[in-house]
């Protein structure tokens, strides 16, 4: 069968996992999620080095060069950006745990 | 296919299912620092895969040691570049300025799709390209291209670069309009004329540009959220069209993955502010309408407190109510508004958080900045759920919140009309932190300010609240 026929299912029935998916997070993590799909497009870096290797202009180079450059901040960025605001939520549990311990004794 | 290519599909296809799951155990608090190291393992299980392709002869169906050295060398030292770069900004940036950074995180992932479509378009010889490759490519520069600016403009409303405010542009929608005619005919011709692709996929990569603007500028910063989430399932798209004009699974999967999430969380933002997700997109938040009848706003006066009383207030209440907004986490108060909750509740007084879903600049800010400051959980109410406590609080405690309080909003006929928002006006007695007598994003006075359970106290969020707990202590003492 033709690639683009399976390669458009494949989409379509990716957004409907995307939608099944999403429509469970509570209003909590609205941000943290945000910000997680956010990184999670910087997956358009594996197509910047698949055609990387194809790039033999100068001008493919530049293209290809400036999207890492931006597709990198995507993801590097994205990721650090969502571990940082989950950890926000961490050390409260923490803070609770102790003071639970605490009443308990 | 060979096994090289086999063994790549299964294994960006095992990346692909890493991503679902990873956004699945976003789903709880709990799992969902988990959630993002399984997208991260997925994230880098992709990279290294493109990577060992690099050495791979697509052509000759063998690895090679004749690869492009040149492009290896650019991507790799790019990364890098682009590594120091995001963690740079991802660790220095405030907690209150996370929206403005994901925006713009979201304009260089717009900006890096829209030039690997490009690049397809730009850079595939006469005799390998086809439509289907102008069409998906095309595609991916034009949303790309969109979401590039409009998140930049979003980026820059939010740090105040630009104005917040909805910007007029005389014959907006003619223009829009006109513009996306523009964009069509373009779009058309480089499907329709393959040897003409290059100029074709530049004039609509240039459209497109000034499509974002037109799309963004006249919203106003109360829209933002919504905004910003539309352009991440945007960028979501347009990398899945790249995916598609490649025909790589992981960027189809990721892609789509994102673009409907982003659209679900768009829509589910515009029901909590009780607008169309339609009506935002087409127009700025206190358009034309909204400017008629901001002249007859509220009339009477407000009346002004001092700090010393609000404590003394507080110290007798046996029900709080604290209603954060924006201007809290401007003044980054809201580890001072925690302890003076801590301080109540030692007191032996009940308090709670109203957290309005848009209070902020994105869902859930309100949540994230408060978690940071230690709030606990149980605290932090939803709308819904704390709008039957007001009448039995002694005293709302609002601290930088303005629009999602106006009781104007039950009544037709103003911009905020219809938007949900927190019965803060049925409390026993309203205080108002603000820091000066401006209007809210939606640009009306807050009737609330004007009624007569309610006292207002002028200046920084974080410094009135300081001189409360001050006035707390010296009350104890």
């Amino acid at each position: 069968m033709n690639t683009i026929v399976v390669s458009i299912t494949l989409f379509i029935l990716a957004l409907l996992i995307g939608i099944e998916v999403i429509g469970k997070v509570p209003a909590t993590l609205h941000t943290p999620l945000m910000s997680g799909g956010n990184s999670i497009h910087g997956i358009v870096l594996v197509g910047v080095i698949i055609v990387a290797a194809h790039a033999d202009t100068p001008l493919a180079l530049v293209f290809v060069g400036l999207a890492a450059l931006l597709g990198t901040i995507n993801v590097v960025g994205g990721y650090v950006v969502t571990e940082r605001m989950l950890e926000m939520f961490k050390p409260k549990k923490d803070v609770e745990a102790k003071s639970d311990a605490k009443a308990e004794k | 296919m060979t096994a090289f290519e086999i063994i790549q599909w299964f294994v960006y296809l095992f990346a692909s299912v890493l991503f679902v799951r990873g956004l699945h155990y976003m789903n709880s608090p709990k799992t969902a620092v988990k959630g993002n190291h399984v997208s991260i393992l997925g994230m880098v299980i992709a990279v290294i895969m493109a990577f060992v392709g690099f050495f791979y002869d697509t052509e000759g169906k063998r690895f090679t040691a004749d690869f492009n050295v040149t492009a290896l060398i650019v991507v790799v030292a790019c990364i890098l570049v682009g590594a120091i770069v995001g963690v740079r900004l991802a660790t220095k940036t405030k907690s209150t300025d996370f929206p403005q950074l994901v925006s713009l995180f979201n304009t260089v992932g717009g900006g890096a799709a829209a030039l690997v479509a490009l690049n397809d378009i730009m850079n595939t010889t006469d005799d390998e390209v086809s439509l289907v490759l102008l069409i998906t490519a095309g595609l991916g520069v034009i949303i790309g291209s969109v979401t590039f600016s409009g998140s930049l403009v979003a980026a820059g409303k939010l740090q105040r670069i630009l104005s917040g405010k909805p910007a007029h542009i005389p014959g907006k929608t003619f223009l829009t309009l006109l513009n996306i005619a523009a964009i069509i005919a373009s779009f058309v011709l480089l499907c329709a004329q393959p040897d003409q692709r290059s100029l074709w996929a530049i004039v609509a990569l240039a459209l497109s540009f000034i499509y974002g603007l037109l799309f963004v500028f006249p919203i106003g910063g109360a829209d933002m959220p919504v905004v910003i989430s539309v352009l991440n399932a945007c960028t979501g798209t347009a990398v899945a069209m790249s995916g598609l004009a490649l025909g790589n699974v992981a960027l189809i999967v990721a892609g789509a993955l994102v673009g409907a999430s982003g659209m679900t969380l768009s829509v589910l933002m515009a029901k909590a502010m009780n607008r169309k997700l339609s009506a935002v997109l087409l127009g700025g938040f206190g358009g034309d309408d909204a400017a008629a009848a901001a002249g007859d706003g509220p009339q009477g006066t407000m009346k002004e407190t001092s700090a010393d009383d609000v404590a003394m207030q507080l110290a007798y209440a046996q029900k709080v109510i604290f209603v954060p907004g924006f201007g809290l986490a401007q003044a980054q108060a809201q580890r001072d508004l925690a302890d003076l909750g801590a301080m109540l509740e030692k007191k032996g007084i009940e308090v709670e958080y109203a957290i309005h879903p848009v209070a902020g600049r994105m869902p859930g800010h309100m949540n994230v900045l408060l978690a940071e400051a230690n709030v606990p959980y149980e605290e932090l109410v939803d709308r819904d759920d704390i709008n039957p406590q007001f009448p039995q609080a002694n005293v709302a405690l609002v601290v930088g919140a303005n629009d999602v309080t106006n009781p104007a909003a039950r009544r037709p006929g103003t911009p905020v009309s219809g938007m949900p928002i927190l019965d803060v006006d049925k409390a026993q007695h309203v205080v108002v932190i603000k820091r000066g007598r401006g209007t809210g994003y939606a640009g009306i006075q807050n009737e609330l300010y004007f009624q007569d359970n309610t006292q207002m106290l002028f200046g920084d969020a974080k410094k009135e609240l300081e001189e409360i707990i001050a006035a707390l202590k010296e009350l104890d003492a």
